[in-house]
């Protein structure tokens, strides 16, 4: 049941914006950030916010007019009473050695945590029936999350608004990494805009060019923000992560541009935005001796996000000359010369199954702390599913060859076919090093109505995430202010020397034994040709009687007797 | 009194004239509002997984383009793939599903909503659709929400025999439990009209046992007989299309909603010189004569519209409620961001409270073994030194 969106307002309203904000609180920004990683490839993430003043819990307060937050969602966060809402639909695997670390992590398939207010009082209740409303909003198979893939996590995933209070008996955590994300998944994450797909910086995603890349990333956060913090005010932030391929799709010319990546080019601002921005980081470029960046721009701004300065060029799209004579936008960069090696990143993961045959194996993390000098703590969360038997005695946790004992421990083990492992760990991490976690399992045989239609494809587990808060080489900003570009405001910063980051490992696809599905046929064949076969020869030994019995004589013969009555001569045998 | 049986013959004409307009008006009108119906629905389903049943895919989205083309919203479509073909990793064209070879036409298009996927598409889901049992959290986009002024159009593709269709190569539906399933339909109210559709091998043997009123049915082959494969695309590497919906494909690309085609233009779609198969239809349960139902009855969504000269009143709108002034003072102290790894607290946190289960069958076995061993050596009048 999809609600339009409110195209009519730009008709009527281009001139009137300031007078309707003053009535309607809340505001919506876009931006667009573009980044040209070293190997060639290049990554854009598109940010859109829309802020809305309200407060959806409140006592005698209903809500019930809708401008620029969706009311699909607004309805959803009302109604099962939710505080903090994270869904992300990933297609691809994020290469961190190759391209640093995303503005937003996401783990492959999809992922979804939900914070849920201290009112509620049925927690799993309200989650099943969530899960199965976005289910329906997003087109994906999100009502296959249930008791048997969530977690509650006890240390991971703090909120990301604003709270105090973080009893993790209000979280809930579930990834299916399964999960194929396509135009569908699109469709409707485009009409929560309220431009949708018409007007601003959505007229780029197109789904033809977006899918034909190396990674596609799109995501919905909704958390409660602080303006200035004086007042309260709802934050709905959909990103768009996509990393276009060298080679797949720039033809092997190191030469980028808006049309070549969208086959687009932008025309106008959303009309209902209050700030519509294309950033471009020229970090690497400082005096163009890297890359050419058209049409030039005298804009610069510079942020801190990652724990490092970057330098932007800014081109801001509500201005009428961004777009030039021919009233269309198109950036073009092109290489000069070969950019050197990337610096490594801080902290990177890795995950991968050993072992053979099919029914042991063991699993290895491996975490790579590459800072020359600082040691800091990490968090790994491992979520494994029932049917991968973790033998936790045979965990071991090993730093420079030499054991590393974790300084927390939670660990909840599985139920069969209710509950999957939850291991949470808070690892130290020695400077300059590899941290390997093992842990070996058995795997279990399932019932023959527990596998999917293709089980020799394989179970997949999803992935491990790295929480950590590693040190930056740049002082962070600890206050958010309004004109700061969205990308550098995401995760809350409480002190200057270090920032926030998240790394997901690969998802593992692991073989169960698979029975043979032809078997119960097979069986019933035979063992009904057997039971024929021997019970009808013994029941034939038993009842079966000889007779003799004389043919009938043919017809000759017959009528050779009649005429032999006739004459009083013997007949023939 | 030959200008009397002049004006006498021209009344007459002119009379018979009026008769003839008159009647011709009231056919059409007839016509307008005979076919009963209030609103459109349809439920397409792909059966086949695997990259190499490509086909199926298309053949579901032809239909389903065709029908948003007519007319019918997202939200009166309930579409079900049993897998992702278009951002599946073989398609070297990603996003994309094309129809005819040389990808002339991309039938996934830009707008498209996909309401059960993958694993999704069983026998069981679709006929909980059919009936409407569907669990109470089930949103609406995943629901058939049709009353009994509904025409439904059902399309049906994937590999099936002879009385049976097969889903997902692990199930199948028989020709018995659709033709149940509709009866459900029917008792429920749940269909004013429906049209049935099947491509699949045999496919006329799903429609024998249907036993219903309203219902009319189209099957690409008799019993015996194979559904084929249209062309294959040599850099997809599969076959695009069924050739019975190709043919149907292009039969719709030239309706539009205002078309008068009928059913009887829809029986003739692929002969057996273009098919090869024999298609086959089933009108025997249904009321009205094919020649007059129209094909945007089951394809389009046609709106009657009643055009009315009295004006209405609207309600002033709801005022916005004024900025709240007290609830500032509640929220101060919450108006602070929690700390994302704050260790120190993680390593002192206390363990979760463990919830007091009963203890189990082992421990009570065990205890009750102890006590009798115990009453045993002692005998029983010690217990009085325990009460």
């Amino acid at each position: 049941f999809r609600f339009p969106s409110p195209i009519g307002h730009i008709s009527t309203c281009p001139s009137l914006i300031g007078q309707c904000c003053k009535t309607h609180p809340g505001s919506f920004q876009e931006e667009l950030v573009i980044r040209p990683l070293h190997s060639g490839d290049i990554y854009a993430s598109f940010q859109f916010r829309t802020l809305w003043d309200t407060d959806f819990l409140q006592e005698g307060q209903k809500v019930s007019h809708y401008r620029l937050f969706p009311k699909s969602l607004g309805q959803v966060l009302s109604k099962f009473s939710v505080r903090e809402l994270h869904i992300s639909f990933t297609q691809g695997f994020w290469r961190t050695m190759q391209w640093g670390q995303p503005f937003i992590p996401s783990p492959p398939g999809a992922e979804l945590w939900v914070w849920f207010h201290d009112t509620v009082s049925d927690v799993d209740g309200n989650w099943k029936e969530l899960t199965n409303v976005l289910s329906g909003i997003f087109c994906a198979s999100l009502n296959f999350i249930d008791l048997t893939n969530t977690v509650q996590p006890s240390a991971s995933f703090k909120p990301l608004g604003l709270g105090n209070a973080t009893d993790h008996r209000f979280l809930r955590y579930a990834t299916l990494p399964r999960e194929i994300v396509c135009t569908e998944n699109l469709t409707p994450w485009k009409k929560l805009l309220p431009c949708g797909s018409k007007a601003g910086l959505a007229v780029l995603m197109k789904s033809e060019k977006l899918f034909h890349s190396s990674f596609h990333s799109q995501a919905v956060h909704i958390r409660p923000i602080c303006q200035q913090c004086s007042s309260k005010a709802w934050e709905l932030r959909q990103t768009l992560n996509v990393v276009f391929d060298l080679h797949t799709s720039g033809q092997g010319k190191k030469e980028w541009s808006l049309f070549k990546m969208f086959s687009r080019t932008l025309t106008e601002a959303c009309p209902l935005a209050s700030s519509s921005k294309v950033y471009v980081d020229i970090t690497d470029n400082p005096e163009g001796e890297l890359f050419e960046l058209s049409p030039a721009t005298p804009l610069l701004g510079q942020a801190v996000v990652l724990g490092d300065r970057r330098t932007y060029s800014v081109y801001d799209l509500s201005r009428a000359e961004t777009f030039g004579q021919l009233r269309s936008f198109n950036l073009l960069l092109r290489w000069k010369g070969d950019s050197g090696d990337m610096l490594r990143p801080l902290l990177h993961a890795e995950r991968y199954v050993a072992g053979f045959g099919l029914q042991t194996g063991e699993i290895h993390t491996v975490i790579y702390n590459n800072h020359p000098y600082r040691a800091f703590p990490v968090l790994l969360m491992d979520s494994v599913p029932w049917y991968l038997q973790l033998y936790i005695h045979t965990l071991t946790v090993t730093s420079k060859s030499r054991d590393n004992k974790p300084s927390y421990i939670h660990y909840q083990p599985a139920k069969d076919r209710h509950r999957p492992h939850l291991l949470e760990m808070l690892i130290q991490l020695p400077p300059h090093s590899m941290t390997e976690v093992t842990v070996q399992f058995e795997r279990a045989l399932l019932k023959w109505t527990e596998y999917t239609p293709d089980p020799n494809h394989g179970f997949y587990v999803g992935s491990s995430v790295v929480s950590a808060l590693v040190p930056s080489m740049v002082a962070m900003r600890t206050n958010f202010t309004q004109d700061q570009p969205l990308f550098s405001s995401f995760v809350p910063v409480k002190e200057e020397s270090s920032y926030f980051v998240r790394v997901y490992t690969e998802p593992l696809l692991v073989n169960l034994p698979t029975p043979d599905f032809s078997m119960p046929y097979n069986v019933i064949c035979l063992t009904c040709t057997v039971v024929a076969v021997g019970y009808g020869s013994f029941y034939n030994l038993l009842t079966r009687t000889f007779q003799v019995d004389e043919p009938s004589p043919p017809l000759s013969k017959r009528l050779a007797n009649l005429i032999r009555r006739m004459r009083g001569v013997p007949l023939l045998t | 009194m030959s200008h009397d049986l002049l004006q006498m013959h021209l009344k007459a004409v002119i009379s018979c004239l009026v008769i003839v307009l008159y009647k011709v008006h009231t056919t059409k009108a007839g016509q307008f509002f005979s076919s009963g119906h209030t609103n459109n629905w349809a439920v397409l389903v792909c059966t086949s997984r695997f990259w190499f049943n490509y086909r199926h895919v298309a053949n579901t989205l032809s239909v389903y383009r065709s029908v948003k083309r007519l007319g019918i919203p997202d939200s009166h479509i309930v579409l079900m793939l049993a897998d992702d073909m278009a951002c599946n990793y073989r398609n070297p064209k990603p996003a994309t599903v094309f129809s005819h070879k040389n990808m002339e036409l991309n039938v996934y298009g830009d707008d498209v909503e996909v309401d059960y996927r993958g694993y999704e598409v069983t026998v069981e889901n679709f006929l909980r659709v059919l009936t409407g049992r569907l669990p109470p959290s089930t949103p609406r986009s995943k629901r058939l929400l049709s009353d009994d002024r509904s025409n439904i159009l059902i399309y049906l593709t994937g590999h099936g025999g002879n009385g049976f269709l097969k889903f997902q190569d692990s199930e199948e539906i028989s020709n018995m439990e659709l033709a149940d399933a509709f009866e459900q339909m029917w008792q429920k109210r749940r269909y004013n009209e429906l049209l049935f559709i099947i491509d699949t091998c045999q496919g006329a043997s799903m429609y024998e046992r249907f036993y219903s009123p309203n219902l009319m049915a189209l099957a690409s082959s008799q019993v015996g007989e194979d559904s084929l494969s249209h062309q294959p695309d040599l850099g997809i590497g599969v076959h695009l299309m069924d050739k019975y919906t190709f043919y149907l494909l292009e039969f719709l690309e030239e309706v539009h909603p205002a078309s008068q085609a009928n059913m009887n233009d829809l029986f003739k779609v692929c002969p057996q010189s273009q098919c090869v198969s024999t298609p086959g239809h089933r009108t025997d349960l249904f009321q009205r004569d094919p020649g007059s139902v129209l094909i945007t009855d089951f394809f389009g969504s046609v709106r009657k519209v009643e055009i009315t000269k009295d004006t209405i009143n609207l309600t002033s709108p709801v005022e916005p409620p004024i900025k709240r002034s007290g609830s500032s003072d509640i929220q101060i102290e919450s108006l602070t961001y929690v700390d994302q790894l704050p260790v120190a607290e993680i390593i002192h946190q206390k363990p979760k409270q463990k919830d007091w289960h009963p203890p189990d069958g082992f421990i009570l076995g065990l205890w009750t073994l102890i006590l009798l061993v115990f009453f045993q050596t002692y005998g029983i009048k010690h217990l009085k030194h325990i009460f």
